[in-house]
């Protein structure tokens, strides 16, 4: 086991490399140089423009400036925002839980309902159940999300009036953040109808989030099922006499899972290019959103300092799911 | 042994195959799976039918995309009290006609979907066939490469990439290229080393082809279903992404009747006129469920893993 996390530390800390290098060049590869775009419109005098690129160390080679990046990293120093002043990892930090805690509810969704879906299409194959199943999954996976946004919002907001169309919870209620997590913090509070309230401004934005995850474990779950469904050992368990609930449910379920827990865990990456979207359309206070709005702020440090972020904790995560992988599968173990 | 009974055996080994052989045959056979998934026959005749549209747009459109009723501005559906058969879908907040927007739209997104397979196509079999033909440190600074691009949520950089290259169609389409490279790189790398350990590519060194005919010739053909299939696939993933960066306001720039940019324009009338917002929804999803529809088909058809036999 530590020979395998070794030899998957030996691939993701290249490919880290590689990611610093492309936030690195990330901000030289646009036209005009950083300083200049740090003082934006209003311009500055060529003495002032010298000192600044001296100040920041945009007069040295590039080698060395990246050599000063990668040590600015490795001190936690992710740059300061441009527009706020603030550091970077600071800004990330406090809107990091919003991100969080809505792609946690989306994932939640996904698999409550995708899981069972999946195995209940397996077991019933060729059903009108299992063509509604997959029929929806793959409408779901073809789902513009942005406009399944919208649509929610024209239903649920619109003509019902049940849900608010932005935000993380009413005005009427204030209280310090313990957590970052609303829908904790709003339950700590003990302000009465906090909690419902950030339900109800959760539940759309997390339903949006996690369609894409839910077609994508229902569909995957449904073949890793059929595929475990058709083996051996589940003949022999059923020519025992075992009941179908406790082939499927024990045998079937725990080797199917396998496969399934590797393309939840894969679904970080598709969660935060889905909250880009998602936080965009209901102006969730997240991480995607800010992503966009400093793109068209043109606070190219805070893009900078997101972007390998966003990617370092992708690569923790899919690291983590590898480890995870290794673990409850040997064989993976032994090969490569 | 007499030299006609050596013929007999010749012909008893190798019993003679008379099924027809050839392009015909492999069309006959690709058919005969593909039309079994009857949701990918549906789809194929979809897409076919957008295809149509697209190309057509200025014979079925009722209107021009861009021309603006000054009489008739958020008019809805000629279904719903206050529509007008002039304009079946209604109108936008300027006065254009959607049904016409929305026709002309598909060139778009068939523009889209061909140009960014085209590019993540060639350059990730080019990259993939390198790596794959060459292995040792070349293989590994090709794959250390795209490892860094997948570690990117694919939207995400798309995203950073038009920030750099400026927001339009053009760089939109490019960024969804780059982004999509890997899958290309790691498929075909993946089939040319399943390829290589075979008996006809050592055959074919050992008469001397020249490595350039050995990749492009002998070896890629042999790995083209799974290429056919995620060409597919990322066909629609190409106009979902560009119909989201152009949502964003980073795709296409209004007034182009591109499909995800009008969807951007809607968004402040979503509470008020809610045909301006379904319709070019519907339109994506549509088109998108009927590639996908038609993948998970050529996937049955092509995928020798899953073929039956």
């Amino acid at each position: 086991m530590f020979l395998y996390f070794i030899r998957k530390l030996g691939v993701i800390l290249p490919t880290f490399f590689g990611v610093t290098l492309v936030a690195f060049v990330f901000i030289r590869t646009l036209p005009g140089d950083p300083v200049l775009l740090m003082a934006g419109e209003r311009g500055m005098s060529d003495e002032r423009h010298a000192a600044l690129m001296a100040e920041f160390g945009f007069d040295k080679p590039i080698i060395v400036q990246y050599g000063l990046y990668l040590k600015q990293l490795a001190h936690g120093d992710f740059g300061h925002s441009i527009t706020t002043r603030k550091p970077v990892l600071e800004e990330f930090l406090t809107l990091f839980p919003a991100t969080a805690e809505l792609s946690l509810c989306a994932m939640i969704i996904a698999v409550f309902f995708g899981l069972p879906a999946g195995m209940i299409a397996a077991t019933r194959r060729g059903s009108v159940f299992d063509h509604t199943v997959m029929t929806g999954a793959l409408t779901g996976y073809s789902m513009p999300i942005f406009w399944w946004g919208l649509l929610l919002i024209i239903f649920f907001s619109g003509i019902l009036g049940w849900t608010p169309v932005s935000g993380r919870i009413s005005l009427l209620y204030y209280f310090e953040p313990v957590t970052g997590f609303m829908l904790i913090d709003s339950l700590l509070s003990g302000q009465e109808g906090a909690f419902s309230s950030a339900v109800s401004h959760l539940i759309l934005p997390a339903i949006v989030l996690g369609t894409i995850p839910l077609a994508v474990i229902a569909r995957q779950t449904r073949s890793a099922m059929l595929e475990v469904l058709s083996e051996d050992y589940v003949r022999t368990a059923r020519a025992k006499g075992l009941g179908p609930q406790r082939v499927i449910g024990l045998h079937a379920l725990r080797n199917a899972m396998i496969p399934v827990i590797t393309v939840i865990g894969l679904q970080i990456g598709v969660l935060f290019a889905g909250a880009i979207l998602t936080e965009t359309i209901f102006s969730w206070p997240g991480i995607g959103k800010w992503m966009v709005d400093s793109i068209f702020r043109r606070d190219y440090s805070s893009v900078q300092g997101g972007l390998l972020l966003i990617a370092a904790i992708v690569m923790f995560v899919n690291l983590a799911v590898d480890l995870l992988y290794g673990l409850i599968n040997p064989q993976i173990r032994h090969t490569d | 042994m007499s030299e006609t009974t050596m013929q007999e055996v010749v012909e008893r080994i190798e019993p003679v195959d008379d099924r027809p052989t050839g392009f015909r045959a492999v069309l006959a056979e690709f058919w005969s799976y593909f039309s079994e998934n009857h949701g990918a026959v549906l789809g194929l005749f979809f897409f076919i039918g957008v295809i149509l549209v697209a190309i057509f747009a200025n014979h079925i459109a009722p209107h021009l995309p861009n021309q603006q009723f000054r009489d008739a501005l958020l008019q809805p559906p000629f279904w719903e009290a206050g529509g007008d058969t002039r304009f079946l879908l209604g109108t936008d907040a300027i006065g254009r006609d959607m049904l016409s927007r929305l026709i002309y739209g598909s060139r778009y997104s068939l523009f889209i979907g061909c140009i960014v397979v085209s590019i993540s196509l060639v350059v990730g079999v080019i990259l993939g066939l390198i790596a794959g033909f060459f292995r040792g440190w070349v293989d590994t600074f090709i794959m250390r490469i795209m490892d860094v691009v997948l570690a990117f949520p694919s939207l995400l950089l798309a995203l950073v990439l038009v920030a750099i290259l400026g927001p339009s169609l053009i760089n939109a389409m490019i960024a969804i290229a780059i982004v999509q490279q890997p899958h290309y790189v790691r498929l075909t790398r993946a089939a040319v080393m399943t390829e290589m350990t075979k008996d006809y590519v050592t055959a074919a060194r050992v008469i001397g082809v020249r490595s350039l005919r050995l990749m492009f010739i002998t070896v890629l053909p042999n790995c083209m279903a799974p290429l056919i299939v995620q060409a597919a696939l990322s066909f629609s993933t190409a106009i979902l992404d560009a119909a989201a960066l152009g949502f964003l306001g980073l795709g296409a720039q209004p007034p182009t009747p591109e499909w995800g940019t009008m969807l951007a324009e809607a968004r402040e009338f979503i509470l008020r006129a809610w045909w301006v917002v379904t319709f070019p929804g519907v339109a994506i999803l549509v088109t998108v469920l009927a590639i996908n529809l038609m993948g998970d088909g050529l996937r049955d058809a092509l995928d020798p893993k899953l073929k039956r036999s």
